[in-house]
């Protein structure tokens, strides 16, 4: 049994309806069977992968959706020594799927032999697949896998360090021939200008709230569920626009009774985000920055990442606070947010960041209460 | 080493040796290559030109380079400028023009970033390759007495690698000439940049792209609208190959007929009216308006550099607003916008800088 964001995750390009316009340029543009390097980019949730699937779908039929995971390790030859690298893969007879940013400092590397290796060369499966193929086409009429390329999909390329991005350039150029590369990611502008400029960009919007309501029922419908308006648009305001947050949510109230009153299942670690910013404005003192302290690390400690931890707080401190120091406290956020990058101990900023907004917070309440 | 990257071409392991020369999309793939290789080959390849008099706008290094074409001596070369202006193809042109296509395989060595060029590779490979002897010519070319290694993107080569170039450049400059392309000169040690004759590469500017364009336009049959050619120097910015590319992908992704909207949505540019639409909202809503724009800006996943680099734009076209708050605003926006390059969290960044901007504009 497959979660409802899978299960009901759309196969194919003209199954979408939330990106109905990019999906039916995609499919005038794969239509040729011609495939150019693309690059999609949006906030997570929006459908990035969604429209990639469909486009691999699209360009090699149902057979691209037989999987396999695996855990390779490569010995990279350099120079002067010898590394391994270990990476997890996922593919088909006519795709690869890869996060380079995952082998952290070493992405270069990756990018210079495996990617390299991987786009110039084609596996001798995919060649015997495909003519197997083409001999079962010409008894049945199987969906013709229309291209001698293989395809690449890089996620999170925007994690690539610029070396690494650097080297992407000349091998995207160069072995067009054999391979066209798939891109996904959530920060454009960390994607430099050579790379960005020989992809199709695709800008993948998040889903409106409008949209997502709908979609939840229609969802719940196919689950045989009777979802009621005003329940579809309360999970559809609290999702942030995040198709995927949207049917989590959805699957977990399904599991009580649907009803309007029903109270969303938000997840623990914002419910516990909610409650240290109750806590910084509950009181400012050194004791009280000491306890925050504890919360702050045990949800590091449960991997939630820091920066996501800054804007949560934030825009939990900003629901609550005067308008008057509303901006103070986004510009401390930013300053040490941007700091933790440079750094490398999150705990120090985000700490920082609290007693400077207690600081900001306890002034405030001084000069306009005594 | 896998996939050794001496890129002589005639390994049969690379693909396409190089687009720009020889059988385009000669693919060593397997039994089916039913790729329309032609047709799916970028145009940045396909109309990059093969001869160094067709380079536009560079008309100082063409003609200071008339006379190597013709086979007389060739110094080492130094070019450098902004991306798409033409480095790389003079590069490829010259060795095109001096050795043909065949003989180019055995005299040109190409290196660039993709390639590992720490100074063991420099060491070996390119050490190896400059002390190789040349041989005889081939009819119809000038075929001078010696060969050529380019080093693309050679501001990304260590200072070790560089270093350990000096020597080679001088021990080997009997049979060996050295092309080095880069961005930032700055980024090349003295050393070097003193055993080279230094080209600078300008800009594309809007007569001379339009040209090129007009006629990649007619050849492919894409008609450009009133406005199009405009927003596409716009967009390029001097940059030959950003707006070659741009042109296939915009075509590409919707008709042969290519408007100006078409063409900045492509490119990433955020709609006028939504950048409208911030300032607005900066100028005269309140704080709650300024997070839910900024919020929805972030959905609709337009990149946070372009909005703060059109923002910018905007205010100092702004009317009623006093210069020294216009330079403020301009000068947070620069500090944030080097916070969202170092990897900074985009939404709280754009939020600190449009927050800044309404302080600034709402107080008296």
């Amino acid at each position: 049994m497959s979660l409802w964001v899978d299960k009901h995750r759309p196969r194919c390009l003209d199954q979408l309806r939330v990106h109905s316009k990019p999906a039916r340029q995609l499919q005038k543009l794969l239509a040729g069977g011609d495939c150019p390097h693309l690059l999609f980019y949006g906030p997570s949730g929006a459908g990035k992968k969604t429209l990639c699937l469909a486009s691999l779908r699209e360009l090699f039929g149902p057979s691209v959706e037989k999987l396999r995971t695996e855990q390779k390790t490569w010995q990279i030859q350099l120079p002067s020594r010898k590394i391994e690298v270990e990476l997890a893969t996922v593919s088909s007879n006519y795709h690869l799927e890869v996060s380079p940013a995952d082998a952290g400092r070493r992405d270069v590397h990756v990018v210079q032999e495996i990617i390299k290796e991987m786009a110039k060369t084609r596996s001798s499966t995919s060649v015997f697949q495909q003519q197997q193929q083409q001999q079962e086409q010409e008894a049945s009429l199987v969906k013709p896998a229309k291209c001698a390329y293989k395809v690449l999909v890089i996620n999170q390329v925007d994690k690539l360090s610029s070396h690494a991005q650097h080297a992407l350039r000349r091998t995207l150029e160069k072995y067009s021939a054999t391979c066209r590369v798939i891109f996904t990611c959530t920060n454009l502008s960390k994607v430099m200008g050579p790379v960005r400029s020989r992809c199709v960009c695709v800008r993948v919007k998040a889903p409106s709230t409008e949209e997502i309501s709908e979609l939840v029922s229609e969802v719940a419908g196919k689950e045989r569920k009777e979802v009621p308006r005003g329940l579809a648009n309360k999970i559809a305001a609290s999702s942030e626009r995040s198709m995927r947050r949207a049917l989590l949510m959805l699957e977990t109230a399904s599991l009580g009774k649907l009803d309007e009153s029903q109270e969303l299942q938000l997840p623990d670690w914002e419910l516990f985000i909610k409650d240290v910013a109750q806590e910084i404005l509950r009181e400012q003192t050194p004791k009280n920055l000491y306890l925050v302290r504890g919360k702050l690390y045990e949800l590091l400690v449960n991997c939630v990442p820091a920066d996501t931890i800054f804007c949560k707080l934030v825009h939990e401190l900003l629901r609550k606070v005067d308008d008057t120091i509303k901006y103070d406290i986004v510009s401390t956020a930013a300053t040490f947010e941007h700091r933790m990058r440079l750094g490398t101990k999150p705990i120090f900023h985000l700490e920082a960041f609290v007693a400077k907004t207690m600081s900001i917070y306890k002034e405030w309440s001084i000069s306009n209460f005594g | 080493m896998p996939g050794s990257s001496l890129k002589l071409g005639a390994a049969p392991a690379n693909p396409a040796p190089h687009t720009g020369f020889g059988a385009p999309g000669a693919v060593s793939a397997g039994p089916s290559t039913t790729a329309p290789a032609a047709e799916s080959q970028p145009w940045v390849e396909k109309y990059r030109p093969a001869k160094v008099e067709d380079v536009v706008h560079q008309q100082q290094v063409v003609d200071a380079l008339k006379s190597a074409v013709q086979g007389k001596d060739l110094p080492h070369m130094l070019f450098y400028g902004p991306p798409g202006t033409g480095k790389t193809t003079t590069a490829l042109a010259i060795t095109g023009q001096l050795f043909g296509p065949e003989l180019r395989k055995q005299r040109v060595l190409e290196l660039n970033a993709s390639d590992e060029r720490g100074i063991q590779v420099v060491r070996e490979k390119i050490k190896s390759f400059a002390s190789l002897a040349v041989g005889s010519g081939v009819a119809g070319y000038p075929c001078p007495p010696f060969k050529v290694i380019i080093l693309d993107e050679s501001d990304f080569m260590t200072k070790d690698a560089q270093n350990a170039l000096r020597r080679i450049i001088e021990q080997y400059s009997k049979t060996t000439r050295f092309i080095f392309c880069c961005n930032y000169i700055t980024r090349i040690i003295e050393p070097l940049t003193s055993r080279c004759a230094k080209f600078r590469f300008k800009p594309v500017v809007l007569e001379s792209l339009t040209e090129r364009i007009e006629h990649i336009c007619g050849r492919e049959g894409v008609t450009l609208e009133a406005g199009a050619l405009a927003a596409l120097a716009t967009v390029a910015g001097g940059d030959m190959r950003r707006a070659i590319s741009l042109l296939q992908s915009t075509a590409r992704f919707n008709s042969n007929v290519i408007g100006a909207e078409a063409l900045y949505e492509a490119a990433g540019v955020v709609p006028n009216s939504e950048i409208e639409d911030l300032l607005g909202v900066c100028r005269s809503g309140g704080f709650s308006d300024v997070e839910r724009r900024v919020r929805e800006m972030v959905c609709d996943s337009y990149p946070v550099a372009q909005i703060l680099l059109q923002f910018q734009e905007a205010v100092v076209r702004a009317e009623g607003v006093e210069d020294l708050k216009k330079a403020e605003v301009c000068q947070k926006l620069a500090s944030v916008d080097a916070a969202v390059q170092a990897g900074a969290n985009e939404e709280l960044q754009l939020l600190d800088a449009l927050g800044f901007a309404h302080k600034v504009f709402s107080s008296a």
